[in-house]
């Protein structure tokens, strides 16, 4: 058996111009399919980690998926507000630890410009439940002044001190701005790898100071108040877009739920981060699945390739199947013989794209991160990735009983004098 | 060396699926370190024969007998062990392995047959191969160059280097200098000749060159052994 591996592994060496085709195309369907399966798990992965610290996301009633997904990671439509002296009282509440207010609405060359307070700095957790940490500068204090998300100083260039005017809304169109009431950089945060890198923070008292001349998505006409003026007006929020709640004990996050659904100043609704998350896999699972399919399809494709290859081979190696049967070789010799050697190209092929995997991921991951905030992990395969790899591997070692049985039943015609 | 038969047929018969005879043989033996050349033209059914003796085909009816072993009651896979331990072949042309060195071609029946193994006692099967390639006057520095890199002519002896190792009693020889020219056809039969009697191997070679036939101690014709091709039509 040891004889006939390193017997297949000449013979395939002999042939490697041909082969070594076969084994960059399963090498690229192994690649895309794990690559499919990395993705899938490292954006699931990425979006746990925003939030993991928050028990409760609360806003005003609506769709959950919408409120989690505008409030946390500044996609999708806007929801409707919520009364700030609501929030205020969910803050008080007995079974409340902390609430960080969240006002969305305004942005920054397409990122998002998020109003809250210190208790944003103070409470907020992300990944393994770390704080949030300001590599350069001081929090936000005065009213014209923000604390910029890594990824936003780096990818703009901006340091501390700098000036940046945000435009009303959201979106990479021309929109109107602020340009009356520049802010100041006072703070840059560390990478996360969240949506926070990605974000614009500003006090809520700002957010009020810089509408405080508009009406209805506009400036109103002949009024302009000069930035010195501002602390003139009451610069208290009216509404907010959400709050984020952390408990004194996780236990009570469903009586806090219920406590939150039947509120009587409003219609408020609070979300459990996990279970909304969990709807927006369970929306997109057919699309994954999809997608799973189609890279299972292109393996597919390249063990029928390695198949093809193969079998066309065949004809010009009887001569090589009768002196092995000359020299004693069996059948079942030549079936293992030709087996091995599909199996032996199934798994170049696998570590070959295993290989180029790990490449792209560290060559993408800046590119990823930079433009969806996704860490994408390069390191050893998850046990999913591994069972993924089992099965190309199994049907390539099926496959690779096709050429196999026909060179058996070649062996057996041909016999020792092949007729060339 | 005694006089023991190492091949005997007896009314043996063979036929393709679905055609008619192509073997039928009353009669033949071939003794221990015995040399006999087989005239066999093509459509005489040599292919057929050889198959059968090498244990790759199984007889219709009849015994083929190969060192006492009844071939028709062996399992294919003791009939290919037979033929791996006891049986050299050498082919017309194309004999080796193009990706495997010399050396490697003469070592493979070792790989297959521990038999042949057992049979080179003190000497390592490397030291065997590495005896009969110098005997057979194939240059040291050949030894390791890919089979297909050989002429035909050293690609013969290299074949007939692996038809011997491990000493089998029996080496059936199958046109092997019809790709040679005159003088070489010569000097390889005095070669395999010399071989076999040191190894004390049986040499059945087949041909259809008569005049060949001198350097054997007996000749016969495949068209006379074997009825089948003398009743067609």
């Amino acid at each position: 058996m040891k004889y006939l591996i390193a017997l297949a592994a000449r013979s395939a060496w002999n042939r490697r111009a041909t082969l070594s085709l076969v084994v960059f195309s399963i090498a690229l369907s192994v690649t895309l399919l794990l690559g499919v399966e990395r993705l899938r798990n490292d954006v699931r992965e990425s979006f746990a980690q925003s939030v993991s610290g928050t028990d409760l996301v609360v806003g005003a009633r609506g769709s959950p998926l919408q409120l989690l997904l505008y409030t946390v990671f500044h996609m999708g439509e806007a929801s409707n507000n919520m009364d700030w002296s609501s929030a205020l009282k969910l803050a008080s509440h007995p079974l409340v630890e902390w609430m960080i207010p969240l006002s969305l609405g305004d942005s920054h060359h397409g990122y998002p410009v998020l109003a809250t307070d210190q208790r944003y700095f103070e409470h907020f957790l992300y990944g393994e439940r770390q704080p949030l940490r300001i590599v350069q500068g001081r929090r936000f204090q005065g009213i014209f002044e923000a604390v910029l998300g890594g990824e936003v100083a780096e990818n703009l260039g901006y340091k501390l001190g700098d000036h940046l005017i945000l435009s009303h809304g959201t979106g990479e169109m021309k929109l109107a701005e602020h340009a009356d009431k520049p802010f100041t950089v006072v703070g840059i945060l560390a990478r996360t790898g969240t949506p926070v890198d990605r974000t614009v923070h500003i006090g809520l008292a700002a957010m009020e100071a810089i509408h405080l001349d508009w009406q209805g998505g506009a400036p109103i006409p002949g009024m302009s108040i000069p930035e010195q003026y501002v602390t003139r007006f009451d610069l208290t929020p009216k509404t907010i877009t959400g709050v984020l709640l952390g408990l004194k004990s996780r236990a009570a996050v469903f009586r806090m739920q219920r406590t939150i659904n039947e509120f009587h100043d409003e219609p408020l609704m609070a979300v459990l981060p996990g279970v909304a998350l969990a709807q927006l896999w369970e929306l997109l699972r057919v699309g994954e699945q999809a997608l799973l399919a189609v890279s299972a399809l292109v393996v597919v494709v390249g063990l029928a390739g390695l198949v093809a290859v193969v079998l066309a081979g065949l004809n010009e190696r009887k001569r090589e199947l009768a002196i092995l049967r000359s020299v004693g070789a069996g059948p079942r010799h030549v079936l293992a013989l030709l087996t091995l050697e599909g199996l032996a190209l199934t798994l170049s092929g696998a570590v070959l794209g295993i290989a180029l995997l790990t490449v792209l991921s560290l060559g993408l991951a800046p590119w990823l991160e930079g433009h969806y905030g996704l860490t994408l992990h390069a390191g050893a395969l998850t046990p999913e990735e591994w069972q993924l790899l089992a099965w190309v591997i199994g049907v390539g070692c099926l496959a690779s009983l096709l050429p196999g049985l026909r060179a058996y039943r070649l062996s057996l015609s041909v016999g020792l004098t092949p007729r060339v | 060396m005694s006089v023991n038969p190492v091949i005997v047929l007896a009314d043996l018969t063979y036929a393709w699926p679905g055609q008619a005879l192509c073997i039928d043989i009353p009669q033949f033996r071939l003794e221990a370190g015995e040399r006999v050349y087989l005239h066999g033209p093509s459509g005489s059914g040599k292919s057929t024969l050889l198959n059968l003796i090498g244990g790759v085909l199984v007889p219709r009816s009849g015994q083929a007998r190969v060192l006492g072993a009844e071939l028709g009651s062996l399992s294919s896979a003791a009939r290919d062990h037979l033929r791996a331990d006891h049986i050299g072949f050498i082919f017309q042309q194309f004999n080796l392995i193009p990706y495997l060195s010399a050396l490697d071609n003469v070592l493979l029946p070792c790989r297959f047959s521990a038999a042949r193994r057992r049979r080179l006692a003190r000497e390592s099967p490397r030291a065997a191969a590495q005896r009969l390639l110098q005997h057979l006057d194939l240059a040291p520095q050949l030894w390791q160059a890919d089979a297909s890199t050989l002429s035909v002519g050293q690609q013969q002896r290299v074949a007939a280097a692996r038809a011997l190792i491990g000493r089998p009693e029996i080496v059936v020889a199958d046109e092997p200098t019809s790709a040679l020219d005159e003088d070489r056809q010569t000097a390889f039969l005095e070669l395999l000749r010399r071989e076999c009697d040191a190894a004390g191997t049986a040499l059945l070679f087949v041909s259809h060159d008569r005049r060949l036939a001198t350097h054997f101690e007996r000749e016969l014709a495949l068209t006379d052994i074997n009825r089948a091709t003398r009743l067609a039509p």
